[in-house]
């Protein structure tokens, strides 16, 4: 029973979030998460498929709580992570959204902000060199950087609490084709050395091929489809699948 | 006594000043302001509310006793903190007991050093010296708390990002808020440390005109003056700062997790009502 519990990051079991949104000026109740059940094994790297509005960032963003889940659990390594500390479980659980934040303060400010909140130090540039920039950036502000730059500064960010698991919401789509791929190429290199558990959310089907091991695909907020993604790559079981690899699916949503 | 030293103003006075009015309209009205109507409100508006002011603290004067006093503090500060409240953008929820704790307490303490330490009143409710002092004291709490709470909810939304960046990386709520925290404080002292730069430059502030127009010596009424201000700064700053910390817990909810009411806005209330009734 433990061994299996050790194996599995992440474990969601019978999600669902219904929110309050406004469309126009009326308030109305949305049903973004639908019965979700999936399992992510350790060292793995999943990835979020799914159209526009179907419910991929609101489903990370309650895996390290900054949403609330309206019932159904999200465990980690075994443990509800309802019953742990936010904070605590924020730093086991890293995040990195679309757009990159920049904080104020100098590169090594931003990146060594996580271990500062703990009083713990930070080599800030060993995280530089780990995500492919230049150590001689450290005292430089942040905003100094390109947007691609920016998100590999947000990735070591996020690295410097040395998470167990590290969410990343589309981190390629503010991008260009290139600083996308140079990124994409980063997180799998990432996953390798550092045995990331990684979910990335990604509408661009080369970028899913490239880094997953495993794919969940969302549509409406009900996960559809989800296994190896060998397997999804070769022969996905859903017309919604077969349409993702065509390129179809997200096409008028984005 | 002062009181003869003064001319005083008699009701045909107050008519003549109604001239002032007249100008004030016709300038309106060549100019297609559209604001006659507004005036001739605030006009009224004016005459009645000053008039009432005038004849309570008439009152208050002759029945000299604690009780009346306090009363008359509470309503001053419920009317302030409902003012500041008023003020908001966005659900107003939870925000008047906020704002009433932030005035009342920064009352108490300005006023305690006020009349207890420096001018030395006994009995210290006598209303001719309280009374006046903390109105301006509760004024510019009221302002500052408006402007501090205004401020923290739009920066926090304009920061939604970066915000939530820190709480990801395990800020508290309130280090997450820092830069907006400290924006919203600097906006809410602005005016007060202003008037402070100016006083006296510009214009005379009200009080030290009084006492000046009621027969005070000009160096006495300016000792006053310092006083008033170094008060109104300390009362505007301890305000901001609990109303600012007490909006945190509303704009946050206990998980550190920026609240639906940032999003929902004015409809935060309607959605607090019908999740209640589920
Ligand atoms: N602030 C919001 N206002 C209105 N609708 C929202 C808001 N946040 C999320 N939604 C809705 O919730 C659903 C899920 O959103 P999201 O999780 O962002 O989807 P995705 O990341 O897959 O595009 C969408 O239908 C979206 O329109
Ligand atoms: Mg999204």
């Amino acid at each position: 029973m433990d061994e299996v519990t050790d194996l599995l990051a992440i474990e969601l079991s019978h999600l669902n979030k219904v929110k309050p949104v406004l469309l126009g000026d009326t308030l109305t109740k949305l049903e973004v998460i639908h019965d979700l059940s999936l399992v992510i094994p350790k060292g793995e790297v999943l990835a979020l498929i799914g159209p526009s509005g179907s419910g991929k960032s609101t489903l990370l963003r309650m895996i390290n709580r900054m949403e609330e889940p309206t019932s159904g659990s999200i465990l980690l390594y075994g443990s509800d992570i309802q019953h742990m500390n936010v904070r605590k479980l924020r730093r086991r659980v890293g995040m990195v959204s679309q757009t990159p934040a920049l904080l104020p303060g100098t590169i090594e400010e931003n990146i060594s902000y996580g271990p500062k909140l703990r009083g713990e130090p930070c080599d800030a540039a060993h995280f530089l060199d780990l995500v492919g920039l230049e150590k001689s950036l450290l005292q430089r502000p942040a905003s100094a950087l390109s947007i691609g730059q920016q998100q590999r500064m947000s990735i070591a960010r996020a690295l410097a609490n040395n998470p167990e698991v590290l969410l990343l919401d589309e981190p390629t789509s503010a991008l260009d084709q290139t600083a996308a791929r140079n990124i994409i190429n980063l997180i799998c290199h990432l996953s390798h050395r550092l045995a990331l558990t990684v979910i990335m959310v990604t509408h661009v089907m080369e970028h899913a091929k490239a880094v997953a091991t495993r794919i969940a695909l969302l549509v409406h907020g009900s996960l559809i489809e989800e296994g190896e993604a060998v397997e999804f790559f070769s022969d996905p079981t859903t017309e919604a699948g077969r349409k993702f690899l065509r390129g179809e699916l997200f096409e008028s949503g984005d | 006594m002062e009181t003869s030293s003064y001319i005083h103003i008699s009701n045909l006075d107050l008519v003549i000043a109604l001239v002032f009015v007249a100008i004030t309209i016709l300038l309106s009205y060549w100019q297609r302001l559209g604001l006659e109507r507004d005036i001739a409100i605030g006009t009224v508006r004016t005459f009645l509310q000053l008039l009432t002011v005038g004849f309570v603290l008439q009152q208050l004067f002759t029945a000299t006793h604690w009780v009346w006093v306090i009363l008359a503090l509470a309503i001053m500060t419920t009317v302030a903190s409902h003012n500041a409240v008023k003020r908001q953008a966005g659900s107003k929820q939870g925000l008047f007991m906020i704002m009433t704790v932030a005035i009342a307490a920064a009352g108490a303490i300005t006023l305690l050093l006020v009349i207890g330490v420096i001018l030395r009143v006994r009995p210290w409710y006598q209303p001719q010296y309280i009374i006046p002092i903390a109105g301006m004291i509760i004024g510019n709490a009221m302002n500052g708390a408006a402007l501090v709470v205004n401020r923290l909810h739009s920066e926090l939304i304009l920061r939604r990002n970066e915000v939530e960046a820190m709480l990801a990386l395990g800020a508290t709520a309130k280090q997450a808020a820092g830069e907006a925290l400290r924006e919203s404080l600097r906006t809410a002292m602005m005016p007060t440390i202003n008037s402070m730069m100016t006083v006296g430059l510009v214009q005379l502030p009200g009080m030290m005109t009084g006492q000046i127009i009621s027969g005070a010596n000009p160096l006495d009424a300016v000792r006053y003056q310092i006083v008033v201000m170094l008060m109104i700064a300390a009362a505007t700053g301890v305000t901001a700062i609990i109303s600012a910390f007490g909006a945190l817990g509303v704009f946050f909810t206990p998980n550190h997790q920026l609240s639906l009411r940032l999003e929902l806005g004015k409809h935060w209330d309607e959605y607090i009502a019908k999740s209640k009734n589920l």
